[in-house]
């Protein structure tokens, strides 16, 4: 199939409906209506279920009963509308039922605005509502990993019940770039677990009740370990001109897509300086970031949109062995090339990293 | 290569889509390419503006401090995007609309009047394939026989009438750039 000039939000959109996508429950929030208008004209075209519903906390709690009886199931928001969804997102977790959740994030805390922002880093990768539980979040940094990492959403969501959710931000929901679409899926059966009406089989019991302390901790116990699967399986990374790297700049999605910017014009300059781009933020791929740093890094920058979240989970895999600083945008403002450039200067002059002049 | 161009205006004179027909002609050349615009709280008849990066390469931002090539097509665009231009760059600005001057000497600047020649081919709205080809005269990240293509395949069916006079305002914009460039 040839490549199409797609937004952002519009191609997440049909990837998940060629993902096989049943049922969608949401409400329009910038920057990611487009998602919703797209799926407005599209399910219905497909004689699926698009429902406007009247808050986010409606939605959520559509998105779980749907998910209940087994449907492929999607919602969408930003920021505000995902704090809305916290109760409902716990009780999927508890349930350990399968959905996809897309947060395009905008600047916060609060209402903040509807620019681009990672200021939901914490709120995605630690829990998204109480509880003890991590989801699958997705980082992607183009349209076309916007489409591809959607459209696998939905499989990580089934093979692991579990909530998976894919983040941008207004930028990766406004850019139009080249892409492909996956072919059209057929909607899958519904899971063997599912509640469906019993019919004379065993009754399906879904719930995040769990009275007794010893029954939850074993419906707790079950969830850590399948949570312990995902932490050795799914890490997934991106990196560039590593090999020789002596400094590492750390930055997902936008930010990492700013910082690669900002890397070549590094070595373009004879620093030894290479880009890591976590695709998965939670499991956070540790795994690959420690082989990278024993490879002889003398000093991490991380580029964020926010005050410093992912840093953290950069800070757990290093320790004190390497020098760890941070560059971040707040509130809606996106780094650009030149600042995160000027940032890896003042890093290289600190470890006494001088530039090399280019072989060749 | 890589080019990044900022197109800037006014919400109404085509400048979101100026940019899009230069993101899809780069698609159909087969070059990597990224379209972005500015979005925030804007009112009706408001600024717009996008950015367009036009590489050989994967792209890593897409946007820009110092654009190569801005296109600018009323005063504020003017007096927001003369100073950014990089050194080296291009100016191309709508000298029917933009009074503002620049006293940059080093980047290269085509004065295009391009409302008022949109008016005389009798529709106003051309000013955007105007300065469109006025820029790829002198930066042809994508050839003008692939702009013309892009415009015939995109253009819908009931816009059809207006897909003569849209190729005209695109080799009319050349046509001047190249005049403006020429020593007389």
């Amino acid at each position: 199939m040839s490549a199409e000039l797609m937004k952002g939000n519009v191609a997440i959109a049909e990837a998940a409906v060629r993902a096989g996508l049943e049922a969608y429950f949401g409400y329009p929030i910038t920057p990611q209506t487009e998602l919703l208008e797209h799926l407005s004209k599209r399910m219905v075209e497909l004689e699926r279920v698009f429902v406007q519903a009247e808050s986010e906390v409606a939605a959520i709690n559509m998105v779980y009963g749907a998910a209940c009886a087994g449907a492929r199931v999607m919602t969408s928001s930003s920021g505000p509308g995902i704090s809305l969804m916290q109760e409902g997102l716990s009780y999927i977790a508890a349930s350990e039922v399968p959905c996809v959740v897309v947060d395009m994030m905008r600047g916060g805390p609060g209402l903040g605005n509807i620019q681009p922002s990672q200021g939901d880093y914490f709120q995605v990768t630690r829990s998204a509502g109480h509880g003890d539980y991590h989801p699958i979040v997705l980082a992607p940094a183009s349209v076309q990993e916007a489409i591809d990492l959607t459209f696998e959403a939905f499989d990580l969501a089934d093979k692991y019940r579990h909530l998976v959710f894919v983040v941008g931000d207004g930028l990766i929901g406004q850019m139009m770039e080249p892409a492909v679409m996956p072919e059209m899926r057929p909607i899958r059966p519904r899971p063997d677990w599912a509640v469906s009406g019993k019919d004379g089989r065993e009754k399906h019991i879904i719930t995040s009740i769990n009275l007794g302390a010893e029954r939850n901790e074993a419906a707790n116990l079950r969830i850590q370990d399948r949570i312990r699967v995902i932490r050795e399986n799914e890490q997934r990374s991106l990196e560039w001109n590593i090999e020789d790297a002596r400094i590492l700049v750390v930055g997902f999605g936008t930010a990492g897509r700013v910082a690669l910017s900002s890397v070549k014009m590094a070595r373009e300059a004879g620093l030894p300086v290479g880009l890591f781009r976590p695709i998965t933020l939670w499991p956070f791929p540790e795994k690959r970031l420690a082989e990278i740093v024993d490879g002889g890094i003398q000093a991490i920058l991380v580029v964020e949109m926010n005050a410093g979240q992912m840093i953290d989970d950069v800070r757990l895999v290093v320790g004190h062995d390497v020098p760890v600083s941070h560059y971040g945008r707040l509130g809606g403002a996106v780094p650009l090339p030149d600042d995160v450039l000027h940032e890896i200067e003042k890093i290289a002059a600190n470890i006494g990293l001088t530039a090399t002049a280019m072989a060749g | 290569m890589q080019e990044e161009v900022i197109f800037a205006g006014f919400g109404g004179q085509g400048v979101l889509f100026a940019g899009q027909l230069l993101a899809y002609a780069a698609m159909h050349e087969g070059k990597h390419v990224t379209w972005i615009p500015s979005y925030g709280p804007e009112m009706r008849g408001g600024t717009a503006n996008c950015t367009v990066v036009v590489s050989d390469d994967p792209i890593g931002s897409p946007i820009v401090q110092h654009p190569g090539v801005a296109v600018v097509f009323n005063n504020p665009s003017m007096l927001k995007y003369e100073g950014l231009v990089k050194p080296g760059g291009l100016l191309v600005v709508n000298s029917s609309l933009v009074t503002a001057t620049t006293d940059r000497d080093d980047i290269t600047v085509l004065n295009i009047p391009a409302t008022d020649t949109a008016n005389e081919l009798g529709e106003s709205r051309l000013t955007n394939m105007i300065l469109s080809g006025a820029m790829l005269a002198v930066r042809p990240m994508v050839s003008i026989d692939t702009l013309i293509e892009t415009i015939t395949a995109k253009l819908p069916q009931r816009k059809r009438h207006l897909l003569e006079i849209n190729v005209k305002a695109i080799k009319k914009g050349v046509e001047l750039a190249q005049q403006q460039l020429t020593p007389a």
